[in-house]
């Protein structure tokens, strides 16, 4: 048997194995790609304060009063947000918190669960389990809907118990038809904004944008850090790697 | 074993040494995240927060304990005779002048250990072995001593410290009563555990 | 400081003179083949994850609390209160996915180069108990975040016990502690994931090494060192073909062992979900006995087996047939050295047969996960149109990828038995740069 033959063998199973192995990753991914399908992206950037700071106030101001970030501390949030925490206990926190205190809705559980029809759930781990381009762009997709019971429908999340809480922001959207076919309603084109609010559309998508970087934040403060000394633990071990090699290849010249 | 001779010892060696040190370092760094973890989490940290004590209600000569990092914090309000009395118990005590600077922050290092003179702000866990010592305030012979002046006198062991929480001379607790970090927010409030501004 | 390391060494040495004999056959007088390739880092790759997963766990059980009531919340202290909480948990995370990654990988070795024939069929047996308690191992781990794939896929995999015929039902009452996935089930998961199998899992390590250094490790061209002429560099009556161990392997092994935590730890610090493939984003909601998620798979190591569970129909009023395949897979790997009765271990001089054959099981591995997974669901309405019957393809493309993997087996036993055009296998081992 010469060396060549087996080597091509080895060669062969190898290239077989990692076509196989491609394939597999291609499916995969494409999956990956069709499941984000059909919404724009949000863009968002954990580096970037300012939108998560802006996006805090928002929250704090438009969303608080029915939401609660159960997980996340005010104290942290200063801290990773480079908020001044006097700042924060004045201007945002409206429920009587202390600093350290988790971010909890005075909302009553019970009298949610009787305005909205379900208590509005814990948005801590929201970016998480949705996504941060779901959040975008549900929270752009309000429109106007006599049907739903308090007049406010969803395309992203359809038949949503939430009304638009940014309404005042983004004045109020209505839904533009197909033509519909024998007496039924035709599907959602696009929304239209019908009364303008105290944001054009396009500070309005960023606000949005702050909002969802902020509830991204919010999923994993953690990230920040995570993301920032990724770099140098990747560095080392590619130094120790390369020492390693070195030593390696010195100690196999005793192997022929 | 011809091929021994084409073998470069110091070569190996040198790269064997940088390996390990390179990785060893690595370890050691690897290692800190697994250390750090067992520091107070932000949780604790939070219910460790510093204290707002409303202390307008608290008459002349009486004692209300609040809890900071789970430890009773005493605040008196100390009286004229209470106060008069501190100067002179000085013979009897183990450190009058409150040299041992572990025991209070700088500010509250005087003879009524304390920021205003009739309000004491102490820790009351005995230095001894840690458990809460009781108040008798008046100044009156208690059993335990004939010629008290108001203090504290611990259960456990018999301790006794004055009314700045100075420890007396033949009794098993070293040290004086802990002056935790305090300042007064108003004439009305106190933080508990955190510094006078301007005073670390 | 070379002489206190003697004096302890000799004091050692006088009280257990068994000690050291152990501690040269296993390492320094350990002899290995000199042609590993790529291939052979999976063995040790296997051990450093354990090791991680042993030492992170430990420290996530310090503030982990498993009750239904706490255990999700708990999980977010760890995430965010705890310092460091966060790194310690995708560690542990990571290293779970990674576990199988490398465990996969190593199988394939040994099904490659025949490493599980004769006279290595007890590695072979005590590896697949191996792979068998971390399934085990994960499934239970991943309950204990008590998030709704957790809650969900627990219900789901308990369940296949209630296929059992007569006793199903109350096996499955007996295993949960409750009538549903509840605070019972978590607690005694937590236990046996925490302590019972990693002690079982331990052993069979510690078996699966010595089992392996009895009878030395195979090598790529399938060829036994031990039985080619003797004499090396090192010592006269060792096999010409062997290196020791230590220091050739050790060295080797640490570039390998940094290339992989490289790999990981950019996992960990830039993709620590991968995706939503190592952790899942339905898994950031806490456990809801009244919701299912929509999208309901196990974690995407299981999906192969999964899928064969989902592809096998019910019939004669009973569901237990998916399950039986389902096992029967694996217990089919156990049988292959038996199945398997070719006298050429490596892939490199085993007939075009085997080589095709095994190509295909590979794929049909990687396949079944892409259907498991959901892959194909969402694939079909793309690519047939929306219009097209879904179930049916997937059906039908799943169904095909169960008959190659158990035809794989079948294929193997009479190929093997006589239809096998073999190449010659060398004298003495191969070396490749």
């Amino acid at each position: 048997m010469n060396k060549s033959t087996t080597l091509l063998a080895g060669k062969a199973m190898f290239i077989k194995f990692a076509a196989a192995l491609t394939m597999g990753l291609a499916l995969f991914g494409s999956a990956q790609a069709s499941e984000e399908g059909g919404l724009q992206p949000a863009n968002i950037r954990l580096d970037d304060a300012a939108s998560m700071q802006r996006g805090a106030r928002l929250f704090f101001n438009y969303c608080s009063g029915c939401h609660s970030l159960q997980y996340l501390r005010y104290s942290r949030m200063a801290e990773d947000l480079h908020l001044d925490p006097k700042d924060v206990e004045n201007n945002l926190i409206f429920t009587g918190a202390k600093l350290g205190d988790h971010a909890v809705s005075n909302m009553p559980a019970a009298d949610a669960a009787k305005w909205f029809g379900k208590a509005p759930p814990d948005l801590s781990l929201e970016a998480r389990s949705k996504g941060s381009d779901w959040i975008y762009n549900y929270l752009k997709s309000f429109y106007l809907d006599p049907t739903r019971p308090l007049g406010w429908n969803n395309t992203v999340f359809e038949n949503a118990s939430m009304p638009n809480a940014l309404w005042e922001l983004q004045g109020l959207q209505s839904a533009v038809r197909k033509a519909g076919e024998g007496g039924h309603e035709g599907t959602i084109e696009r929304l239209e904004v019908t009364t303008p609010g105290r944001q054009s559309g396009e500070a309005f998508d960023r606000s949005v944008r702050d909002i969802t970087a902020f509830l991204q934040y919010a999923g994993e403060p953690a990230a920040l850090k995570r993301e920032s000394m990724g770099v140098w633990v990747l560095l080392y071990l590619a130094l120790f790697t390369l020492i390693a090699w070195f030593l390696n290849r010195e100690f196999w010249k005793d192997v022929h | 074993m011809a091929n021994d001779a084409v073998v470069d010892k110091s070569r190996r060696r040198f790269l064997t040494a940088t390996t390990a040190v390179v990785g060893g370092a690595g370890a050691v760094l690897a290692a800190i995240p697994f250390v750090k973890s067992w520091e107070p989490s932000a949780r604790a940290k939070s219910a460790g927060a510093p204290v707002l004590a409303d202390i307008s209600k608290i008459e002349p000569g009486q004692k209300v304990t609040f809890e900071w990092r789970g430890l009773p914090v005493f605040v008196v309000n100390r009286t004229k005779a209470q106060l008069d009395a501190l100067a002179g118990e000085d013979a009897r005590l183990r450190d009058p002048k409150s040299e041992n600077t572990a025991q209070q922050p700088a500010y509250a290092q005087n003879e009524a250990r304390s920021i205003k003179p009739e309000w004491l702000v102490i820790v009351g866990i005995c230095t001894h072995l840690g458990c809460v010592p009781d108040f008798f305030p008046e100044l009156k012979p208690e059993p335990f001593d004939p010629n008290w002046k108001g203090g504290f006198y611990c259960p456990c062991h018999k301790s006794r410290y004055d009314m700045a929480g100075r420890v007396f001379e033949g009794v098993p607790a070293p040290a004086n009563l802990a002056v935790p970090k305090y300042h007064f927010v108003d004439d009305a409030h106190i933080l508990i555990g955190v510094d006078p501004e301007g005073k670390a | 400081m070379a002489n206190v390391f003697a004096t302890i060494g000799n004091w050692v040495n006088e009280r257990a003179p068994g000690l050291m004999p152990v501690y040269r056959k296993h390492m320094t007088e350990y002899y290995a083949p000199k042609n590993f390739n790529f291939w052979y880092y999976f063995g040790v790759l296997a051990i450093v994850v354990l090791v991680n997963q042993i030492l992170t766990g430990i420290f996530l059980t310090m503030n982990y609390k498993p009750s239904a009531a706490e255990a999700f919340a708990s999980v977010e202290y760890i995430m965010r209160d705890v310092e460091w909480g966060w790194l310690i948990r995708y560690m542990h995370s990571t290293g779970a996915s990674l576990f199988f990654v490398v465990i996969y990988l190593h199988m394939f070795r040994g099904l490659m180069y025949g490493s599980f024939k004769k006279p290595r069929e007890l590695v072979w047996l005590l590896g697949m108990l191996i792979f068998l308690v971390l399934m085990a191992e994960a499934f239970m781990g991943y309950v204990l975040p008590w998030g709704n794939m957790s809650f969900w896929g627990a219900k789901v995999i308990i369940s296949l016990f209630g296929t059992i015929p007569y006793i199903g039902d109350s096996l499955v009452e007996w295993i949960m502690g409750d009538y549903l996935p509840a605070d019972a089930t978590l607690n005694r998961f937590f236990a046996l994931h925490v302590i019972a199998l990693p002690l079982v899992l331990l052993l069979l390590v510690v078996l699966h090494i010595f089992a392996l250094h009895e009878v030395g490790s195979n090598n790529p061209d399938g060829v036994e060192i031990k039985k080619g002429p003797k004499g090396n560099r090192w010592s006269p009556d060792k096999p010409a073909d062997g290196i020791p161990f230590h220091p050739y392997y050790t060295v080797h092994d640490i570039v390998g062992v940094g290339f992989f935590l490289l790999i990981a730890a950019f996992i960990i610090f830039y993709a620590p979900t991968f995706g939503g493939w190592f952790l899942e984003h339905d898994n950031f909601l806490p456990a809801n006995n009244l919701a299912t998620p929509t999208h309901i798979k196990p974690v995407w190591y299981f999906t192969p087996f999964y899928a064969i569970l989902r592809m096998v129909p019910s019939f004669f009023g009973t569901a237990i047939w998916g399950v039986l395949a389902m096992f029967g897979a694996i217990v089919l790997l156990f049988l292959l050295p038996w199945i398997d009765a070719g006298k050429v271990k490596s892939v490199r001089y085993r007939g075009l047969g085997f080589k095709v054959a095994l190509g295909l099981f590979a794929l049909s591995f990687i396949m079944l996960a892409a259907v498991g997974a959901g892959v194909t669901a969402e694939l079909i309405p793309e690519w047939f149109g929306a219009d097209a019957d879904a179930t049916f393809i997937e059906n039908l493309f799943g169904r095909i990828w169960t008959a190659v993997y158990f035809g794989f087996f079948v294929f193997l036993w009479f190929y093997s038995r006589g239809m096998e055009k073999t190449k010659p296998v060398p004298e003495r081992v191969t070396m490749h740069e």
